[in-house]
């Protein structure tokens, strides 16, 4: 019983290989991540990608721009909603238009819904990693109700098929809107104690404070975005500096935090969630009436571009059209294509321990990115993924013990 | 800096190798210079405008083919399009990885996925096609035409 | 079908398998271990390892970095016998990627498939309902 590539290699001296495993133990994936160790310290990082390239921009170019919402929705089952959002958007500024009042209001509680699902999600994986269990098993319970409340209003729970380029595909039926203020304020005292328990808590305090940090200047050199940057005091989002749909139309304030390291990361996706719940509230209860679409035609030869502040950070699409039904050219950059990298500058220095967190502390769109193993210089695998996050779980263990709790 | 200080300023600088700039909208300015030009034109804008360097894309077309390098400058609200065109047969420009990290990726990214050369950067091998694709076979080119005889690409109903 | 496989069949140990997707399966099929959903209801166990799956839930379009090693891992890893769910568009046929130049077959060319759960994502009733009338065909025949 039991992998025999599992071997550990006790008591080796100088530099070891490991890469990291899946993300989720009950999973077989190929590697992500490929560390180098000296002992319990990570001195080196090497990452590969490719195992999630389906080849989606050059699949674009043969289907019509209605046609390709559909494919782009597909990038990433988290975000999924997020590109479409830039997308429809790039589309629009090659004509030089932009949605109805009612599409933007539509667009943007999509998108929020789409953001408090995606937190969740991290939090409780992050609870997981962490050895939080319960965390685990509460949150994903949570976010039940918000996919209940997108399949409400959009009719599904992933996938939600709401964007065109234009506007919007589906009206929100008024009767459900009672219904989904009723849920969504539902989720504001089970949010209020999950906050509470997370971020007082001083083992998750002594456990994640000054870990994986990213300094300013870093995130800043390496282009990152999102809830990553903003962790380390880069006041920038998307929402807030280039204003779209109704995010100029309603009230909220942008999450920023100073420390750059993991707890900093955690804070500001749960902080987020408040403003993300404030948002949705608003703009389902000041609905404008009027059309939802545009009802376009044709995309006239030219190009433009579309920006959307995802879960992740800013996702990025150019669209390139030279007057016939289909894209010439379609570029689509996800948020965690310049996010990961900082990882070759938060994880280098730290303990092994601490790998699986401070790599997930970057919310790699579990599928915009992948996943991890550990190696001997030879190649012969010396821990697996649930090693790693075995080992993340049993530091919480003895910090909780050292703590006397 | 308002944005009208910003065109000025970057017309100023790189007169003698500006081909076109192009006014799109308040929020959309596409900038064509020339390929020597671009590292510098990024310097200028990352390091003295502090944009943020957002992507590159690069575009096979049947003339040329073309990169454009997106930066925000988030303080103005403006998305900067710098746009260089590069022979379509053996296509080559400076790395631009040694002034912004975050270019490091999507220039390996266009090196499999075009043929475009990076001249200097510290590693360009493959990043997201497996090895056993062939050499010398760029997907999103215009002529690019399926390989593998052992795809299969109907339903089989 | 042996002694053993009607044993294993009381309580099956089921493992997931992502081959490369947009994750949204994958994300439902965890939603199948949360409360709400508690596939541990129908008699069905989390595998801790593939090498000691019953039942293997198979998510992705099979690109080309995946296929090698999916082949392997079914031949060298995983305990025959064992059954094999595909779950989602892109496991069945690979859905709108099958003319994407990366992902060339689909996976029921690589591996055996025994069911499939199509849905886009399937929803975690779809998939529970699938899952369990595959066990409950498998114990009449057995």
């Amino acid at each position: 019983m039991g992998h025999n590539r599992r071997a550990r290699q006790g008591g080796v001296m100088g530099k070891t290989v490991i890469s990291i495993g899946p993300f989720h133990p009950l999973q077989e994936e190929p590697e992500l991540f490929t560390l180098t160790v000296e002992g319990e310290k990570v001195v080196g990082i090497d990452l590969h990608l490719g195992y999630n390239h389906r080849g989606i921009e050059k699949l674009s170019e043969s289907k019509t721009f209605d046609q390709s919402t559909f494919v782009i929705e597909r990038i990433c089952g988290i975000c999924s909603t997020s590109h479409p959002f830039a997308y429809t958007r790039a589309v629009e500024d090659v004509i030089g238009v932009e949605e109805p009042e009612r599409a933007r209001y539509i667009r943007t509680i999509i998108a929020e819904g789409e953001r408090i699902h995606s937190h969740l999600l991290w939090v409780g994986l992050a609870g997981h990693f962490l050895g939080y269990n319960t965390v685990y098993m509460w949150v994903w319970k949570l976010r039940e109700e918000i996919l209940d409340v997108m399949e409400m209003l959009s009719g599904n729970r992933n996938n939600y098929a709401m964007f065109k380029p234009g506007g919007v595909r589906r009206d929100i039926d008024p009767d459900v809107i009672p219904v989904a203020l009723r849920k969504i304020d539902g989720i504001l005292p089970t949010l209020d104690m999950l906050r509470k328990a997370i971020l007082d808590d001083p083992v998750l305090h002594a456990r994640l404070k000054g870990v994986g940090v990213l300094t300013r200047e870093e995130a800043i050199a390496w282009c990152a975005v999102g809830p990553t940057s903003r962790a380390s005091g880069v006041a920038r989002d998307v929402r807030k500096d280039s204003p779209y749909a109704a995010y100029d139309r309603v009230p909220w304030k942008m999450i920023t935090a100073q420390e750059g390291d993991v707890f900093a990361k955690a804070v500001v996706r749960i902080m987020e969630l408040y403003e993300s719940v404030a948002i949705v509230k608003e703009c389902l209860k000041s609905l404008p009436g009027g059309p939802i679409d545009l009802d376009l035609k044709g995309v006239p030869p030219g190009e433009g571009i579309g920006v959307h502040e995802a879960p992740r950070g800013e996702v990025f699409h150019y669209v390139r059209s030279d007057g016939t039904n289909r894209p010439v050219r379609h570029k689509v950059r996800a948020p965690s294509f310049m996010n990961i990298p900082t990882c070759t500058s938060t994880v280098v220095g730290e303990s092994i321990s601490d790998a699986s967190i401070i790599l997930a502390s970057v919310d790699p769109c579990y599928c915009c990115t992948e996943r991890l193993a550990v190696r001997t210089p030879e190649g012969r695998r010396l821990y697996t993924g649930p090693d790693l996050v075995r080992l993340s779980q049993e530091q919480t263990r003895r910090l909780r013990k050292e703590m006397g709790l | 800096m308002s944005r009208d200080e910003v065109l000025r300023k970057v017309r100023e600088r790189f007169a003698a190798s500006i081909v076109e700039i192009v006014d799109r909208s308040p929020r959309r300015v596409y900038l064509e210079v020339q390929s020597d030009a671009l590292v510098p034109v990024a310097t200028y804008l990352f390091g003295e405008l502090g944009a943020r360097f957002n992507i590159a894309s690069g575009v096979d077309t049947p003339t040329h083919m073309e990169i454009l390098y997106h930066f925000t400058i988030e303080e103005i609200d403006l998305l900067v399009s710098v746009r260089v065109k590069l022979d379509r047969d053996r296509p080559s420009i400076d790395t631009l990885s040694g002034v912004i990290k975050g270019a490091n990726w999507i220039e390996r990214e266009m090196h499999e996925l075009l043929g475009i050369d990076f001249r200097g950067h510290p590693r360009l091998k493959r990043l997201l096609l497996p090895d056993s694709w062939p050499e010398g076979v760029h997907p999103l080119k215009q002529d690019y035409r399926e390989w593998d005889t052992t795809a299969v690409r109907d339903r089989g109903v | 079908m042996g002694i053993t496989f009607k044993a294993l069949l009381k309580s099956p140990w089921v493992f997931h398998l992502s081959t490369g997707s947009c994750n949204n399966c994958d994300i439902e099929i965890l939603d199948c271990l949360t409360p709400r959903f508690d596939i541990e209801r129908f008699g069905m166990r989390l595998a801790g390892s593939i090498r000691h799956a019953d039942v293997l839930l198979v998510t992705g379009s099979c690109n080309r970095k995946t296929m090698e090693r999916v082949k392997r891992i079914w031949e060298e890893q995983v305990p025959k016998p064992c059954v094999v769910v595909a779950i989602g568009e892109c496991a069945l046929s690979r859905g709108m990627f099958i003319h994407s130049y990366n992902c060339p077959v689909p996976l029921d060319k690589i591996i055996p498939v025994h069911a499939y759960i199509p849905g886009c994502p399937p929803k975690p009733e779809a998939i529970i309902s699938g899952a369990v009338k595959l066990i409950g065909k498998l114990r009449a025949s057995a």
